[in-house]
């Protein structure tokens, strides 16, 4: 297993005095997949991410990446030599031109990817000459973006990668993340409020929600197996009384009962036929639906 | 030639690919000896996943729609039209006849959307129904 996932957490903890930032968290994301993980604000997003780059340690449980475990010194700073990582806050050192910049990345990592520096620099439109300071919200993005694909990382670590940007600009930089993964041999693990964005260019996701895995797979299993069915009944809708495995959440509203389930809902449908239903619906869920789903659930 | 999938429309995306693969073959837009686009310069076109488009690339090898052969790509191959898109016509008229009688009932067209699924889903299939 070690091999095929390049993120792999078992039970990952954190606790941060008396609040529990991380619950036992599972994580495990397969080499060359565009992960989208997915949770609140404080829901154990950056934390997590954060435990990845061994920038903070876990108080429980393991978390490896290429293999390595996160919280040994030595293995954690050759994580982060194979790791680009780019934060929500886009940090770049803003004393120095766009070209300086990139000339003073670029010796710091010997497996420098020369031709794709001079490809993003014109994929991206970026101006050479222009101080980082004065770069707008999406030049910035890009810039940061191509620091990380040209030092040759085996995988990306993105916090919010398009927070801030314009449409336009924001689906650009989707398309650079989607050809980067086709055309390199790297892994993306990617958080983002945005989920219409996951929804696009994720093949797996996870959603997270007071620090524990809610919800993981691949997104188009989940888009195949994800189902609202709604029943009405003559009277007061009845209790199900089977327990099928996948089901989410179950509401009973007067004549109403609403069933969210993964997978199963050919049993759910002939369970509520069973009960005698008048009508039965079975609509699909966008990815939007099933994280309010999955976080509203738990409330 | 392919357009951009609706990842919010509750279907897979490979799903989507390959329906729109078929649907140009049922058409004739695509003819047997047809190259489709490689795998990554789809991917990057469309805004979608690479692993996604080669699982759909790989669904309709299996399916016989194309042929992947190394190196060269994906093509459409000779078998592709006949047999599919016979059956697709006979079951368009049927659908299309459903559709007309339900509607001459006074059933809206979301109501007719939402009880095809409901009706899908409680009729299991034989297993050549999923993908």
């Amino acid at each position: 297993m070690a091999d095929s996932h390049v993120i792999e957490c078992t039970g990952l903890s954190k606790q941060y005095g008396s609040r529990q930032a991380l619950d036992g968290l599972d994580l495990h994301v397969p080499k060359g997949s565009i992960f989208g993980f997915l949770g609140r604000n404080g829901a154990g997003k950056t934390t997590t991410i954060k435990i990845l780059l061994g920038m903070v340690s876990p108080t429980g449980g393991s978390g490896r990446v290429f293999g390595l475990p996160v919280d040994n010194p030595a293995s954690s700073v050759d994580i982060r030599r194979r790791t680009g990582f780019v934060s929500e806050e886009k940090d770049l050192y803003d004393g120095m031109s766009v070209a300086q910049l990139i000339d003073f990345t670029a010796r710091c990592y010997p497996r420098w990817r020369r031709d794709l520096q001079e490809q993003y620099v014109r994929s991206f439109e970026l101006p050479l000459d222009a101080g980082v300071k004065t770069l707008s919200r999406g030049t910035r993005t890009k810039l940061a973006l191509l620091l990380a694909f040209c030092r040759g990382a085996e995988l990306l670590v993105l916090d919010e990668p398009t927070s801030g940007l314009d449409p336009v600009v924001a689906d650009e930089v989707l398309q650079q993340l989607v050809g980067h993964v086709a055309r390199e041999d790297t892994t993306i693990f990617f958080s983002s409020h945005q989920l219409a964005e996951i929804d696009q260019i994720a093949d797996r996701i996870g959603i997270v929600h007071r620090g524990r895995m809610m919800l993981a797979g691949v997104l188009d299993d989940l888009r195949q197996d994800f189902r609202r069915v709604q029943a009405v009944f003559e009277h007061d809708a009845p209790a199900l009384t089977s327990s099928a495995p996948g089901i989410v959440r179950v509401r009973r509203q007067g004549r109403v009962l609403s069933v969210t389930a993964n997978g199963n809902v050919d049993a759910i449908v002939a369970e509520a036929h069973g009960l005698g239903a008048v009508a039965v619906d079975v609509t699909a869920m966008p990815l939007k639906d099933m994280f309010l789903e999955i976080v509203a659930g738990e409330n | 030639m392919l357009l951009r999938p609706n990842p919010a429309s509750g279907v897979p995306i490979y799903l989507q690919l390959m329906e729109q693969v078929k649907h140009g073959v049922e058409t004739g837009a695509l003819k047997p000896g047809d190259q489709l686009p490689g795998i990554r310069p789809l991917a990057e076109e469309l805004v979608v996943n690479p692993n996604t488009v080669a699982k759909a690339y790989r669904e309709l090898e299996h399916e016989g729609v194309i042929e992947l052969r190394q190196g060269a790509g994906a093509f459409v191959t000779a078998s592709a039209r006949p047999v599919r898109a016979e059956a697709m016509r006979a079951a368009q008229s049927i659908l299309g006849a459903a559709i007309e009688k339900l509607r001459q009932r006074g059933v809206a067209d979301d109501e007719i959307r939402r009880m095809f699924e409901a009706q899908l889903a409680a009729q299991p299939g034989t297993g050549a129904h999923r993908g």
